[in-house]
C-alpha cells in the first residue's frame, strides 16, 4: 500500500524536508533543551538572511545563469542599512532601489551582449566589496530600531524565524510555481527559443528575474543586519557558495529553469543547521564548512539513488 | 586565408587583447610616474602573474570540456597541498622533492575525487567541486592548527630568485605554459579535450574516451592547483589558510580574459599571461594612483566587465 504513495517522485520532492527533519531529530536527541522557543530561535535565527539569499540565487539560476555576486551584494545592503539607512533614511531607500535597479541592469546587459553571467557578476563583486569599503571602511554602524524590533519580533507559540521561514517560501511558491507568469518565467530556463517564439520577450524575462534577486538580496541584508545590529564589508561573503547550494539541496538544478523556492528555503535552514549539529556533537568548528559539504554530497548521493529506482521501473 | 595579410591574422588572434590591455595599463602606470620603476613593476608582476598563470592553465583545460565545467576546489586544493607539504617538510631541505611530490599527488586524489563525484553523482561540477571544496578546506583548518612552518630555505630562495631582475619561476612558469600549449594543440589528449568541449556526444560517437579524458583533466587541473599551492607556500614563506583567496576569482578572470572561449571547445594558451599580467598590473597601477582600497575594488571590478563586454564584441563580429 505504502508503495503506491511512496513513489520516486514523491520521495524525490519530499527529500530536502526529510534531510532537514533527520537534522533537527538529531539535534533534539543530543541537547533536549535546544527543543523550546528560545532553542529553536537561537538555532534558525540566521537562516532568514540565508533563505533570502537563496532565494535571490534560485531567482538567477532559473533562467540558467549564476551568482557569484550575492555575498557581497548582501554585504553592502548590510552596510546601506547600517549607516545610510538609520542616518538618513529617504537617501538609505534610493541608494537600496538603486541596487535593484543595477541587478535589473546586469540582466539586460548579460542578455544583449550574450555574456558569461559568472564573469559579469565575478566583477560585480568586486564592485560591491568596494562600494562596501568606501562606505565603512571599518566594521559599526547601528541599524534602525525598526529593522531590529521586527527581527527580535516575539510571536506567540511558533518563533518568529520559522513563521518568516514559511511565509516566504510560500509566497514564492505561489507567485513562481503556481501563477501563469511564473510558469513563463521558468520556461524562460527550459526552453527560450520556444518561450520567445510564443511572443514573450526573453529580455524583459532577464531584467524581471535579475530585478527580483536584487530585490531579494536587498531584504537579506535588511535582515541580517536587523540581527547584527552592526555591519561589515565582509559580513556575508560566503553566503555566495552556501546559496549555491542551499538551490541544489532542496532539489533545484542548474539548467532547465527547475527550481523549488520551498525546496531552497528548507536547503538555506538545514545548511544553517549543519553548524550548530557540529558543536552539539562537540566536533571541533575546524568542520563546520565541512560538514556542509558532507551533507550536500549525501542529499545528492540520496537524490542519484531515487533517480536510478525511478528509471529502474 | 592564405592571402590574409599577416596583420589581419594578427588581429584576429584572441590572445592579443589581453596583452594589448596589460601593455597600456603598464604604460599608463610608468605615465603617472614619469619613468620610474617600470623595471621593478614588471618583476613583480611577472612574478605575481606566475602564479595566476599555475591554476589558469588548469582552469583553462577544465572550461574547455564545455558549459558548465569549471573547478571552484582550487582554492581549498592550493592550501590542503600547501599546508601538507611544508608541514611534512617541517623545514628538512632533504624533503623538498617528497614535499612536491606530495603536493601533486594531493592534487592528484582531489581532482579524481571531484570527477567521481561528477560522475558517480551525475551533478553539475560546480556543485561536485563547491562540496568538495568545503571538506577540503576544513581538512586544511583542521591539519594547520594555526601553525606557520617556514618552508626549507632552498625552496623559498628558489621561489624567490631572480637573475637580472628576471623570476626564475615565471621563467619556469612561462616553460610549463610552453609544454601545456603543446599539449593542447598537438597531442591526442589535448584535441579530445577540444572536441568534448565543442560537442561531447560526437566527440564520444567519434570512439574518444570521454570519461576518461574528463577524468584526466580535473586531474590535471587539481595537480597544478596543488604545484601553485606548493610553490606560493614557498613563495610566502608558509601556508596559509587564506593562501587560495583570491585564486578563484583570478583563475576563471584569467582564463576567460585571455580569449578562452566559456562555451568550452576554444582554449587558449599564450592569452593566459596576457590576462594575468594584466590583473596584477590593474591593481599596481590603481594603487600608483593612490587610490584607497574601495576605489581600487571597485576600479578593478567594472574594468573586468568592460573587457570581457569587448571581447565579446571582438567575438560577434568574427
Amino acid at each position: 500500500m505504502t508503495a503506491g504513495l511512496l513513489t520516486p517522485r514523491v520521495l524525490r520532492s519530499l527529500l530536502p524536508a526529510l534531510s532537514l527533519a533527520v537534522l533537527l531529530v538529531a539535534i533534539f536527541y543530543l541537547q533536549p533543551r535546544a527543543m523550546s522557543y528560545f532553542g529553536i530561535n537561537l538555532l534558525l535565527n540566521l537562516a532568514v538572511p540565508i533563505a533570502l539569499a537563496t532565494l535571490a540565487q534560485m531567482f538567477i539560476l532559473t533562467v540558467n545563469d549564476l551568482d557569484l555576486s550575492i555575498g557581497s551584494f548582501v554585504s553592502f545592503v548590510a552596510c546601506i542599512a547600517a549607516t545610510w539607512l538609520s542616518e538618513m533614511p529617504l537617501l538609505g531607500i534610493l541608494a537600496l532601489l538603486g541596487c535593484i535597479l543595477v541587478y535589473a541592469l546586469l540582466g539586460a546587459l548579460i542578455y544583449l551582449r550574450d555574456l558569461p553571467s559568472i564573469v559579469v557578476t565575478l566583477g560585480m563583486s568586486f564592485v560591491w566589496l568596494g562600494l562596501s569599503v568606501l562606505l565603512l571602511p571599518t566594521p559599526g554602524g547601528t541599524a534602525p530600531g525598526w529593522l531590529q524590533a521586527l527581527m527580535k519580533l516575539k510571536t506567540p507559540l511558533v518563533p518568529f524565524c520559522v513563521i518568516a521561514a514559511i511565509v516566504i517560501g510560500l509566497v514564492v511558491h505561489l507567485g513562481l510555481m503556481r501563477s501563469a507568469h511564473g510558469a513563463v518565467l521558468r520556461g524562460a530556463g527550459g526552453n527560450p527559443k520556444a518561450v520567445a517564439r510564443a511572443g514573450w520577450s526573453l529580455l524583459r524575462i532577464k531584467v524581471t528575474m535579475f530585478a527580483l534577486a536584487g530585490c531579494f538580496g536587498v531584504l537579506a541584508g535588511l535582515a541580517l543586519v536587523g540581527l547584527t545590529t552592526s555591519a561589515d564589508a565582509n559580513i556575508a561573503l560566503r553566503y555566495t557558495l552556501l546559496s549555491i547550494a542551499g538551490v541544489i539541496l532542496g532539489g533545484g538544478e542548474f539548467v532547465g529553469g527547475r527550481v523549488s523556492p520551498i525546496g531552497a528555503v528548507i536547503g538555506a535552514m538545514t545548511l544553517t543547521l549543519a553548524g550548530s549539529f557540529l558543536s552539539f556533537l562537540r566536533l571541533s568548528p575546524d568542520w563546520q564548512i565541512g560538514a556542509q559539504g558532507a551533507i550536500l554530497i549525501l542529499v545528492l548521493a540520496l537524490r542519484m539513488l531515487i533517480n536510478r529506482a525511478e528509471a529502474r521501473r | 586565408m592564405a592571402a590574409e595579410p599577416a596583420w589581419q591574422r594578427l588581429l584576429a588572434q584572441p590572445w592579443l587583447w589581453s596583452y594589448l590591455a596589460a601593455a597600456s595599463v603598464w604604460a599608463a602606470t610608468i605615465a603617472f610616474t614619469q619613468g620610474q620603476g617600470g623595471g621593478q613593476v614588471l618583476t613583480a608582476a611577472f612574478t605575481f602573474a606566475a602564479f595566476f598563470v599555475i591554476v589558469g592553465i588548469g582552469q583553462m583545460f577544465v572550461v574547455t570540456l564545455g558549459p558548465g565545467n569549471v573547478d571552484l576546489s582550487i582554492p581549498a586544493t592550493m592550501t590542503l597541498a600547501g599546508t601538507l607539504a611544508m608541514r611534512i617538510m617541517d623545514g628538512h631541505e632533504a624533503l623538498i622533492l617528497p614535499g612536491l611530490a606530495l603536493a601533486l599527488g594531493c592534487g592528484v586524489v582531489i581532482g579524481a575525487i571531484n570527477y567521481g563525484l561528477i560522475r558517480a553523482l551525475r551533478i553539475p561540477p560546480i556543485i561536485a567541486t563547491l562540496s568538495s571544496s568545503f571538506l577540503i578546506q576544513s581538512t586544511a583548518i583542521w591539519y594547520n592548527r594555526g601553525i606557520r612552518i617556514k618552508p626549507p630555505p632552498a625552496l623559498a630562495e628558489f621561489a624567490t630568485a631572480q637573475v637580472a631582475g628576471v623570476p626564475v619561476l615565471a621563467v619556469g612558469v612561462i616553460l610549463l605554459t610552453v609544454l601545456m600549449h603543446v599539449l593542447l594543440t598537438r597531442t591526442r589528449y589535448g584535441r579530445a579535450v577540444l572536441a568534448i568541449g565543442q560537442n561531447q556526444r560526437a566527440a564520444g560517437l567519434a570512439g574518444i574516451p570521454v570519461d576518461r579524458i574528463r577524468l584526466g583533466t580535473y586531474m590535471l587541473c587539481a595537480t597544478l592547483a596543488g604545484l601553485c599551492g606548493y610553490v606560493q607556500a614557498g613563495f610566502a614563506g608558509g601556508a596559509a589558510l587564506n593562501m587560495g583567496e583570491e585564486y578563484l576569482l583570478a583563475s576563471i578572470a584569467v582564463v576567460v580574459i585571455g580569449g578562452t572561449s566559456v562555451a568550452g571547445g576554444n582554449a587558449n594558451v599564450p592569452g593566459l599571461w596576457g590576462a594575468a599580467l594584466f590583473l596584477f598590473l590593474l591593481v599596481t597601477m590603481l594603487n600608483t594612483f593612490g587610490l584607497g582600497a574601495g576605489i581600487r575594488l571597485v576600479m578593478t571590478g567594472i574594468i573586468i566587465i568592460a573587457v570581457i563586454i569587448a571581447a565579446s564584441g571582438r567575438q560577434r563580429a568574427r
